[in-house]
């Protein structure tokens, strides 16, 4: 059974760890509900590849860490009607930020990383998406409609912000989120 | 590896990126001139840097510092790293903690585990490798396989409830386990909740093992060709040699299965494992040091635990075990396919030790914490978490701010064998010039049963468009696929 208008959403990771959509998978049954309402058009769950037009709604996760990132995001922007960033690193850089620390934090860490711990063939990786200087929250790089802190947000506001923007509500933040 | 497609960069397939895993990642087939495939390679496109932006940083951040290196399996992090920090401070932990840093992982590996199988993987199991790109996945489930879907997310929850009542929020809970042992006891109330909840659980995994072991005989063609070939196996077990998660100490059994080396410490990982680098993925090489790169190839994982296991510890488990070994020769298998089978009996398994720990009277008592300050300059902390043996190595200064840090994730140590695998399946699916939308699914589905975690091994998850680009010798495109 097809309701007439389901809603597009599309999901989308940059550089964060998951947890934001695990806890969006942590709507457990109520994910049935939300199948119901809407169109699951795009997201690291699905197989379907390309960031589609017309999308209603985009939730994103993590930082912007390196330049396919960089790319995602603002093609996700021009194509979406009310993008939200989802969890601290979306909304402020949070760990993925951490090497911002560095005034040459893109070096740094990777020198680390397959330099100086590789016992063989120590070098870094070149021929793979270049690390951004530094990693971004959203906002810095396009127009962001609505923001979810939480490291990671619950799945019950995920779910309330959700609901709210569905029914065309504009969700009321106060005494529901936190960072961290 | 490397050098030998390098000079072919013309005649390329790329798979960009594949879906349904935990990680950024995409694939390059490289063709010979009769246009079969030569090898393929398996690369990892993100990368966060935690190794050096947790200098400078007190110790005690760094539970729930690097648990933030992964959101399906914090929990892990947070006990390799708490057991680093152990070690810095040089403390025994309580008993209690110790049994309820145990329950805690072993709700994180069912839950880990049913979202491999039930929202990540089973589309393709179920609904099929050639079904509908639009309808494969866990909404299209829902739609097909309702019974199938509600397992999946009954099962998860239930490993998440277990977090979330020891530690009061499902995912980074970082404020209870701490060096020396967790933060506050486990409540008779809270037990009781997921003691509750059990029976559905014990219910739902056994069904479902009894629903794969069914469709096995229809899968030959997966479990023959998806990743079949020998290599060596490591991961922890106790001193008894049974399945272990949180402690213990190493063994490594040869493609025979042959113990050749066995309680080894882990605290001693760098004088047996080696990590070499390639230009081409930010996921380094791990290799088993006395046989050298690329030979001293090993897997680890559920099917790596169960190989190198001599019993579980626990009854269905135990039976279920010795059906899977059926499988193997010698009580070897070989198959990455069987990954799936492998993490449904530690699903089992898991659900079977948290019943027992939660009727040990022990891990009631209210002393879970030993309290010190900094002892050592050095700790190592390794946990066997869902998808293999995981490292977290620290150096501090006198004050305890942290120096140095090596981390080996447990989806690293499988670097090499992902490459035979892809490469596998490749030879045995793409030939000629012309690509389905199918066959390439196959392809990332031999990574699906590996079941990578991505964020986890580069500290980093990422996802963008599939482009597939057929190139012929003259680097003129042939065919190409985008969806």
């Amino acid at each position: 059974m097809e309701t007439p208008k389901k809603i597009n959403l599309a999901t989308i990771w940059l550089s964060g760890c998951s947890g934001c959509h695990m806890s969006f998978l942590d709507q457990d049954e109520l994910l049935t509900e939300l199948a119901e309402k809407v169109k699951l058009v795009y997201s690291p769950i699905a197989d379907l590849k390309t960031f589609p037009e017309n999308v209603d709604i985009t939730l994103v996760e993590g930082a912007v860490g390196n330049e396919d990132q960089l790319n995602l995001l603002e093609q996700a922007r021009a194509r979406t009607k009310i993008l939200v960033s989802l969890g601290d690193c979306a909304v402020t850089g949070n760990v993925t930020a951490l090497r911002n620390a560095w005034s040459d934090g893109d070096n740094a860490v990777l020198k680390r990383a397959y330099v100086e711990t590789a016992d063989l063939k120590p070098q870094i990786p070149t021929e793979v998406p270049k690390l951004l200087r530094q990693a971004h929250p959203l906002h810095e790089i396009v127009k962001v409609d609505y923001f979810i802190p939480g490291c990671p947000p619950s799945a019950s506001l995920i779910n309330y912000v959700l609901t709210e923007l569905l029914s065309g509500r504009t969700p009321n933040m106060e005494g529901r989120s936190r960072y961290g | 590896m490397a050098e030998e497609g390098a000079g072919k960069m013309n005649d390329k397939i790329e798979i960009n990126p594949v879906t349904r895993i935990e990680g950024h990642a995409k694939v390059t087939i490289f063709l010979g001139e009769d246009s079969t495939v030569k090898e393929a390679r398996f690369h990892v496109t993100d990368f966060r840097g935690f190794e050096k932006f947790c200098e400078g940083r007190p110790f005690y951040e760094m539970p729930s510092i690097t648990s933030r290196s992964c959101g399906i399996c914090p929990v892990s992090h947070l006990l390799a790293s708490a057991k680093a920090c152990d070690e810095i401070v040089a403390v025994t932990i309580p008993g209690t903690a110790v049994l309820l840093r145990r329950l805690m992982h072993m709700g994180q590996i069912i839950q880990s585990h049913a979202l491999n199988f039930f929202h990540l993987s089973s589309p393709d199991l179920f609904l099929g490798m050639d079904s509908d790109p639009a309808k494969r996945n866990i909404f299209g489930l829902m739609e097909s396989h309702g019974d199938l879907a509600r397992y999946g997310i009954r099962l998860r929850k239930f490993g998440q409830e277990i977090i979330e009542k020891l530690a009061g929020k499902k995912i980074h809970s970082s404020d209870w386990i701490v060096p020396g042992g967790v933060k506050w006891p486990l409540s008779r109330e809270k037990a009781d909740h997921i003691l509750s909840n059990l029976p559905e659980a014990l219910d739902i995994a056994l069904k479902t093992i009894s629903m794969f072991k069914d469709s096995l005989q229809g899968l030959d063609e997966e479990i023959q060709n998806f990743g079949n070939f020998p290599t060596y196996y490591m991961g922890l077990v106790t001193a008894d040699g049974e399945l272990e998660h949180y402690d213990g100490k190493i063994r490594i059994v040869d493609p025979s299965g042959k113990i050749i080396a066995d309680q080894l410490d882990p605290g001693k990982y760098f004088e047996y494992i080696g990590q070499a680098v390639e230009p081409w993925t930010y996921m380094k090489f791990p290799y088993y040091r006395p046989l050298g790169y690329p030979e001293g190839a090993y897997r680890v994982g559920p099917l790596a635990r169960l190989n190198i296991a001599s019993r579980c510890g626990t009854p269905l488990a135990d039976e279920e075990l010795k059906e899977f070994k059926h499988l193997g020769k010698d009580g070897v298998v070989q198959s990455t396919f069987l990954y799936h089978y492998a993490r449904l009996v530690e699903i089992l398994f898991c659900i079977e030790r948290a019943k027992e720990i939660l009727e040990d009277p022990e891990v009631y008592s209210d002393h879970v914490q030993a309290k010190a300050s900094v002892n050592r300059s050095e700790g190592v902390g390794v946990s066997e978490a869902p998808r293999g043996t995981l490292i977290h190595h620290y150096k501090v200064n006198r004050e305890g701010m942290i120096t140095w840090v090596n981390m080996i994730i447990a989806t690293e140590h499988n670097n090499i064998a992902y490459n035979k695998a892809v490469t596998q399946v490749a030879k045995r699916y793409v030939n000629g010039r012309k690509l389905s939308e199918g066959l390439l699914n196959r392809v990332e589905a031999v990574i699906r049963a590996f079941d990578p975690c991505l964020s986890c091994s580069t500290h980093a998850w990422g996802s963008m468009a599939l482009d597939v680009q057929l190139y012929d010798s003259n680097a003129k495109m042939v065919d190409r696929l985008t969806r």
